[in-house]
């Protein structure tokens, strides 16, 4: 997986409810969930964010609630991954369960500034900020958590395994 | 044979294995999946993509519809119609509502649903107040709930635990609150990121039952992957009334391995108030100066429970709340409701000013019955005060514990108890 796109710098311990905030949890549809995404940080986000464009952020992206709406606005609002220098728990286990790439690299988001290119290589880890011509690696991601992506997620290993009744 | 914390062995227990190591990545079994009225649509959808027509057992899956309930709007409504269509079609014991439904954390340890040395996941993060039964509890996500659902299973990575050690005596209007913000202001919101957090210490063996569900209840607010008190005498008799299943007592092997243990003197902590926008920017109450508030709510699954309830009531008898301060009191369960009111809370809160909120999440994370307006500041003793958490962006939430919030509501402004409780 290959991903190119614009960042959007956000700061650290961005927590789920401003990533999508409480009030509009009455609905799981992404499309309505992907309108609200960022809102309390940045109201213009949605409607500024391009297809494949990059989420940067500092520390403990995503702490705060287990709400899966989270990772779903995001990807519903075309962001084709998520960098960040560590994310929360329970954050990081829906992104990979419902299929968002999500990458931790402190060098990438040292150099990253708002509005630069991204070139990203989800399989080698690899970050090439294009606007300042600058390579990163991203920690690598458990082998485990590979086979799951592999699989097409948490959902499809289960069918796979024959033991859905 | 490895010396193993209490975590890890309720983590190789349930992979059917002898031991585990952090790291480790596991297979185990699951006593207890929960969904509620948020999280449970998205994985009652997965469950059905996948093709699935039966839960792995009709016990072990409960669902609670306590966020948006009495059902706010009809997007809501259609939220949890869903979970009552999937509960009668599925036969589950465990599927609440109405007059018999309270906030999820309170509600399944009050009805012996959970149990010591289970292993549960919940998709809400604050499943982790289990711990405080000594089982391992833990928050996920909607598909790993769905995954549940269907296998009974889940993986986990073993956690690496920290050691939180009190001693010393409680100060007065002290509670488990005030010692889990204690340790997210010294920590940090991200201070025990995916690790278990162990409480232990003679103050904590003499901590009560819900004292320490607030704490647990908070853990996730360090980032953690659970918390846990190990079971002991104020436990059996908790469960022992309670437990629908057999239970069992884990403890730690002495000298097992943690990655960090921090040491704590409780004569030294006060009451504090967690300010915004993040749980740990914590403060002393008597440090903070002159903050007026527009709102008090005493409730969630941190502090709505009967001793929450009966501190606010000691604070409050007698007083009024003052002019243009909403109090609004939110029992956590019925059962909890039934009990203040015939021990007579009710009337306290009732003379002193108060509204009484049928059990619900409610203004916890800004879903309804008490949202705040631009420009307005409440004290709450929930667990989150991030922006906008209980409603608009410009709002402020302080984090305190029940004596605190009702002193503070009496004053019109973040007060410590002793300025309202002559003793
Ligand atoms: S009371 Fe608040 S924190 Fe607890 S489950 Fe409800 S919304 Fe979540």
């Amino acid at each position: 997986m290959k991903f190119k796109g614009k960042v959007w710098k956000f700061g650290a311990d961005i927590d789920t409810d401003r990533i999508i905030p409480a009030r509009y949890l009455n609905t799981s549809d992404p499309a309505e969930l992907a309108k609200h995404c960022m809102e309390d940080e940045d109201p213009a986000f949605a409607s500024k964010v391009r297809a494949g464009d990059i989420i940067v952020a500092e520390k403990n992206f995503g702490c705060g609630s287990s709400r899966e709406h989270a990772p779903i606005a995001i990807k519903a609002c075309g962001v084709a991954c998520v960098i960040a220098r560590s994310f929360a728990r329970i954050f990081y286990r829906n992104s990979f369960n419902m299929g968002l790439p999500i990458l931790e690299s402190d060098e990438a988001v040292d150099a990253a500034g708002n509005g630069d290119v991204l070139e990203v290589d989800m399989d080698t880890g690899d970050i090439h900020n294009v606007t300042k011509g600058l390579k990163h690696k991203a920690r690598p991601v458990p082998p485990f958590m590979q086979e799951l992506i592999r699989a097409g997620g948490l959902m499809e290993s289960i069918k796979k395994s024959g033991r859905v009744r | 044979m490895r010396r193993m914390t209490i975590t890890e062995k309720i983590l190789a227990a349930h992979a059917g294995v002898k031991e585990v190591v952090p790291g480790d990545l596991i297979n185990a079994r699951v006593d207890i999946a929960l969904g509620n009225d948020i999280t449970a649509p998205i994985a009652i959808h997965e469950f059905k993509k996948a093709g699935a027509t039966r839960v792995y057992n009709r016990n072990r899956v409960v669902l609670v519809p306590d966020h948006f309930t009495p059902n706010k709007d009809i997007k809501s409504a259609n939220q949890c119609k869903i979970l009552k269509e999937f509960a009668i079609e599925h036969k589950l014991t465990h599927y609440y509502e109405g007059g018999e439904v309270g906030v999820e954390h309170a509600l399944l340890p009050e009805k012996g649903v959970v149990a010591p040395g289970d292993l549960v996941i919940g998709a809400d993060s604050h499943t982790c107040t289990y711990g405080a039964l000594g089982a391992f509890a833990t928050g996920v996500g909607s598909t790993d709930l769905a995954a549940v659902m269907i296998t009974g299973e889940l993986w986990f990575k073993v956690p690496e635990s920290m050691k939180f050690v009190f001693k010393g005596k409680l100060r007065k209007w002290v509670s488990g609150k005030d010692l889990i913000l204690h340790i997210i202001g010294d920590i940090g919101v991200d201070g025990a990121l995916y690790k278990a957090m162990e409480f232990t210490g003679k103050p904590i063996e003499s901590l009560s039952m819900d004292s320490r569900m607030a704490m647990c209840n908070m853990a996730i607010e360090a980032g953690a992957k659970s918390g846990i008190i190990a079971p002991d005498k104020i436990t059996k008799a908790y469960v022992d009334k309670r437990a629908e299943r057999p239970y069992k007592f884990y403890s730690s092997d002495p000298n097992a391995a943690y990655s960090d243990v921090i040491e704590y003197d409780c004569s030294k902590i006060e009451p504090k108030v967690a300010c915004p926008h993040l749980p740990e920017n914590i403060k002393n109450v008597s440090e903070i100066k002159n903050i007026p508030i527009d709102q008090v709510v005493i409730g969630s699954c941190t502090n709505g429970r009967i001793e929450d309830l009966a501190v606010a009531a000691r604070v409050l008898k007698g007083k009024t709340v003052a002019k243009h301060v909403r109090l609004i009191v939110i029992p956590a369960t019925p059962h909890i409701y039934n009990e203040a009111m015939k021990k007579g809370y009710f009337g306290i809160f009732l003379k002193a000013g108060a509204v009484i909120s049928p059990p619900t999440c409610g203004p916890c994370l800004g879903g309804h019955m008490g949202i705040l307006a631009a420009g307005e500041r409440a004290v709450a003793t929930t667990n989150r005060n991030f922006i906008g958490r209980m409603g608009d962006v410009k709002s402020e939430v302080y984090l305190a514990n029940p004596a605190v919030a009702a002193a503070s509501a009496v004053k019109g402004r973040i007060a410590h108890p002793d300025e309202v409780v002559r003793s």
